[in-house]
């Protein structure tokens, strides 16, 4: 029978329209353990490949005949072997182009919304690392949120829909993926900003963000809004555009809040954090669409894969926006935090422009699950 | 640091999973207990290769990065498996590590790859093997302890130094397998 290799975007699309599918993740049980391909309707076997060189036969029975099956290793070699072997004992099977690392830098364009005066907003989730980048479009220029490292795939966008990127924004210094903002800018000709809290060692030139700052895209004139909103970094910043929609970064998500402890400051950080959740985000409209840089699982995708929620229905549901005590909240952002990022401390010194990995090393720091929010 | 293996395995430029299935293939010309050394340029060669000593019961002995190569050392189980040990002079581990101040001379009779990554403060590396050729490192009348992974090598270097005259040779039980005390690499 046959092998079919599926792309990153196949497998994507499967995701987001949570089809039935059986993954047989070949890599090692500390990899799978760590992270793998989410998904609401995905079913798992992990079996090293290098315990099939033998042959497959012992895997067989477990294998279903009624729903696709997918080969899933770290870089496609070890899939593709499975896979044919797999073919061998009669069975239709796919195997992912790329492996899991392939998948980590796949982005999936979503539209968000049109805007009013004209233009739109477009998310890019980041399926495999649960980050999600922005494009804000109005008249031939566009705005760039929390870029990912994949910076051609901004640009290749942006060509695609006839604009230049003038503005690069990162809402704070990220601690779990390395940030494409600064690249993006100079590979565009853009203005790169970021909050000065957060930008004291780094090593480039940026425009400050700062609290009222008001910056126009295009010829309607959609304004951004910086909203100083410290937490998560002590320079983080919101963003609101066209009055409509809160760009909250890594201090508010869907089902969970931001982590004030990955530049070591947890206690430091804990008030900023409850101040910017529970007064600063309180005197805006209820009205505004939160969209957030990361999410944590894939329940948190919209329909049409999307991750956005009006900020009133967070105030109302999202466990982290309600809690009374200030001491159980400072505990809840302190104690029994999930593990911290991989090699969060390299990829900030990378952000920083402290370090400069070459790409195969900058793969290597980002594997593994995004880190950043408690629940 | 140059570590002796009985064998290089070159898998340099090869990505998953052809370092492991290398790998495979040359332990099977190796006898129970050679060493081989793999260099590879996958970084995922590491946690696979550990994994995969784990699941078919050889050593993984340890990983050396030098600039983009990674020199991973594995020796081929078996080879420890006799019934019983003979020599009747014996410490246990604990016995030994109360005593490494004191004017004794500790041999490591394990294979040099074994040695490098983890061995007793001051013991020195002669491998079994070639313990014969280098007896007149020794000294017939120093007090010689003689440890390696899990006390069998170790009883068989014993013997062979009693049946050259030396004296008083003792052997560790049951070895490296499970020393608490203080290790040294190269």
């Amino acid at each position: 029978m046959s092998v079919t290799t599926w792309t990153a975007a196949d497998v994507a699309k499967k995701v987001i329209n949570k089809d039935e599918l059986f993954i047989l993740d070949v890599r090692n049980q500390d990899a799978f353990a760590d992270w793998k391909i989410e998904g609401e309707n995905i079913e798992y076997l992990n079996v090293p490949y290098f315990e099939l060189l033998d042959g497959v036969e012992p895997i067989i029975d477990k294998i279903p005949t009624d729903k696709d099956v997918l080969v899933v290793c770290a870089k496609e070699g070890s899939s593709e072997m499975i896979a044919e072997m797999l073919s061998d004992e009669g069975m239709d099977v796919y195997q992912l182009q790329g492996g899991m690392k392939t998948w980590s830098e796949h982005l999936e364009p979503v539209k968000i919304s049109d805007l009013k005066g004209g233009g739109a907003i477009y998310q890019f989730v980041r399926l495999g690392k649960g980050c999600l980048s922005y494009m804000v479009i109005s008249g031939k220029e566009a705005a760039v949120i929390d870029a990912t490292r994949m910076t051609d795939v901004f640009k290749d966008f942006a060509e695609k829909m006839g604009v230049s990127i003038q503005h690069v924004f990162d809402t704070h210094l990220h601690a779990d993926h390395i940030s494409g903002g600064k690249n993006l800018a100079d590979e565009t000709g853009a203005t790169y900003w970021l909050p000065p809290k957060d930008a004291v060692e780094v090593t480039f030139s940026y425009e400050p963000l700062e609290d009222g700052n008001q910056i126009t895209i295009g010829e309607t004139a959609i304004q951004i809004h910086a909203l100083y909103s410290p937490g998560h970094t002590i320079g983080s910043t919101s963003f609101i555009v066209d009055d409509t929609y809160l760009f909250t970064g890594d201090i508010l998500f869907i089902d969970s809040i931001g982590r004030p402890d990955l530049a070591g400051k947890a206690e430091d950080w804990v008030a900023d954090l409850r101040e910017s959740l529970y007064s600063r985000y309180r005197e805006l409209s209820e009205e505004l669409t939160v969209l957030p840089a990361h999410f944590m699982i894939t329940s948190e995708l919209n329909e049409d894969g999307s991750v956005a929620e009006r900020l009133g229905t967070l105030f109302a549901r999202n466990h982290g926006l309600n809690i009374k005590d200030e001491d159980e909240f400072r505990s809840l952002v302190t104690e029994n935090l999930p593990p911290q990022p991989n090699a969060y401390d390299e990829i900030r010194k990378t952000n920083m422009g402290k370090i400069v990995p070459n790409e195969e090393a900058q793969r290597e720091m980002e594997i593994g699950p995004n880190r950043c929010a408690v629940r | 640091m140059t570590i002796k293996t009985d064998y290089v395995l070159d898998a340099k430029g090869l990505a998953c999973p052809m370092p492991i299935v290398k790998t495979k293939k040359a332990l099977k010309d190796l006898a129970s207990g050679e060493v081989v050394e793999i260099l590879a340029t996958d970084a995922g060669s590491t946690a696979d290769l550990k994994a995969w000593a784990g699941s078919t019961g050889n050593h993984y002995l340890g990983t050396v990065q030098e600039g983009e190569v990674w020199k991973h050392y594995i020796r081929k189980k078996g080879g420890e498996d006799r019934e019983e040990m003979s020599y009747p002079k014996t410490v246990k581990n604990e016995e030994l590590g109360k005593r490494l101040d004191d004017m004794i001379t500790i041999i490591d009779v394990r294979e040099h790859a074994e040695y490098a990554f983890n061995h007793i403060p001051g013991a020195i590396s002669i491998p079994l093997g070639s313990l014969e050729n280098r007896l007149e490192e020794l000294q017939k009348e120093d007090e010689i302890y003689v440890v390696c992974r899990t006390g069998n090598r170790s009883d068989m270097a014993a013997q062979l130094l009693s049946k050259h005259g030396f004296a008083n040779v003792t052997n560790v039980l049951p070895g490296m397998s499970d020393w608490q005390g203080k290790t040294e690499s190269l």
